[in-house]
Parts: structure tokens; sequence; C-alpha cells
């Protein structure tokens, strides 16, 4: 499963998003690739993307993109991160 | 030992209570603190406020807290980070998080090289108890000393 972890910039919290789900889907063990990049790249490169991690501002920005856009309002609330990729993956 | 996280803070990096009347106000001092700690021109300030006037108050991460950045660029010297305290919380406009007392300004050279840095930031941020000696904190030392 590829998972993209989304912010504007690629640096800040995409890669916080990133570090925090590869931490509860460890846990729930399962197998995905998480990769952090900006917006431009998501849409360039986020074709193949199974679930869009983002922050709910950017939400807008990525519609219309193939996956599920998955919104976390707290990025260093693993449960949240976890409720919410256990809903998109059912 | 110094962790990380303090090693990122430089020499004039920590503004504490500090009062603020916007996101923009909030920002320059985190851009400040950046250029004071040489690791960034005053232009990664621009960048930083130019960034949210495009995205908006994406960058509030978690409840109360904000994260000032912009694309690693040429404005960048090394990476780095700033922190500002607000005396009084700002509202910066986001839909769960608001409003922010803590700001954290982030500078990277680029996409990766601050892979770690932010592994111990968010470890740090990720602990309530921290945040909240943080936030109480007035003056550099007793900060430094949550860091370790």
């Amino acid at each position: 499963m590829k998972i993209l972890s989304v912010c504007g910039m690629g640096i800040g919290t995409s890669v916080l998003l990133k570090m925090n789900a590869e931490k509860v889907l460890l846990a729930m063990g399962i197998e995905a690739e998480v990769v952090a990049v900006d917006i431009t790249k998501a849409k360039r490169e986020g074709v193949g993307a199974d679930i869009i991690l983002t922050t709910p501002e950017l939400v807008v920005l990525l519609e219309g993109m193939p996956g599920k856009i998955v919104p976390i309002d707290h990025v260093f609330d693993l449960t949240e991160i976890r409720q919410k990729l256990t809903a998109a993956l059912l | 030992m110094s962790s990380i996280v303090d090693l990122a803070l430089g020499k004039g990096s920590i503004s504490l209570q500090q009062t603020c009347s916007s996101w923009r106000e909030s920002f320059e001092l985190a851009g400040a603190g950046l250029v004071q700690s040489n690791r960034t021109t005053n232009q990664y300030t621009k960048e930083m406020i130019q960034a949210f006037e495009e995205l908006g108050p994406y960058m509030v991460i978690a409840p109360g807290i904000a994260l000032a950045h912009a694309r690693p660029s040429e404005a960048v010297l090394e990476t780095g980070l700033s922190l500002v305290t607000l005396a009084k919380p700002v509202e910066f406009g986001s839909q769960s998080n608001d409003p922010v007392s803590l700001v954290i300004g982030l500078a990277a050279r680029d996409h990766d090289s601050h892979i770690d840095l932010m592994a111990a930031l968010s470890e740090l941020l990720m602990n309530d108890e921290k945040v909240n000696l943080l936030l109480n904190a007035t003056n550099e030392g007793e900060v430094r000393s949550y860091l370790s």
C-alpha cells in the first residue's frame, strides 16, 4: 500500500504526519510505504497512492486526486491517526 | 548532553512570553529568532509569512501549536529552529487547533537532512507535560533544561 502525507512545503507537517502514521501502521501490523511530499509533488507523483494524509485546511487543494483523502486535525494524536486510518482502510 | 532540539535552537532563537496581536507578528518573531541564531536571512521570514498567506492556517498542527516554516531556499543558511511562546494566545484561523500559544520556527536546508530533528521535535511536542512547562517558562535556561 502507498500512502502520501501532504503539506504545503513538504518539510514540516507532512514529515510529522509520515512519522506518526508509520508508528501507527507498525502497531496495526500494516505494511505500507509512506511518502512525505508538498502539494505540487503530490499532484504530480501521487497518482498511485491509496491514501492521502493531510491537514483539514489543505483538503480542498487535493480534491480530485485518486486515493482516499484523510484529514488529520492533530498530527501528534496517534489515536486520531489510528482511528482515521482504520476507517479509511475498511 | 544536549538534545537535538536544544542544538537546533541557536543563540537568540528563543523568545518567551511575547505579546502578539496576530499570526503575522508571531511569525516575525519566529523569523527573527532564526535570523538571530544565523540559521536564515530576513528573506526567510518573508517566505514563511507568504506561505501562511497562500496556504492558510494549516501550519497550526496541534492544539495551540504552530509550525512556522517555508520551503527550503537560498534564505536558509543552516537547518534550525526558533521558539516563541505567547503570553496571550492568538487566533490563527485554524479549524480545530486555535488559539496558538507556541510557535516553532523551522528552517530546513533541503527535504531530508532535518528528519532526525523532526522526530525529536515530534517526540517533544507530543508530550503535553513538557509543552506545558515550555509554555510557562520565563527564561531560556528553563526551556533548555526541559529539552535535555
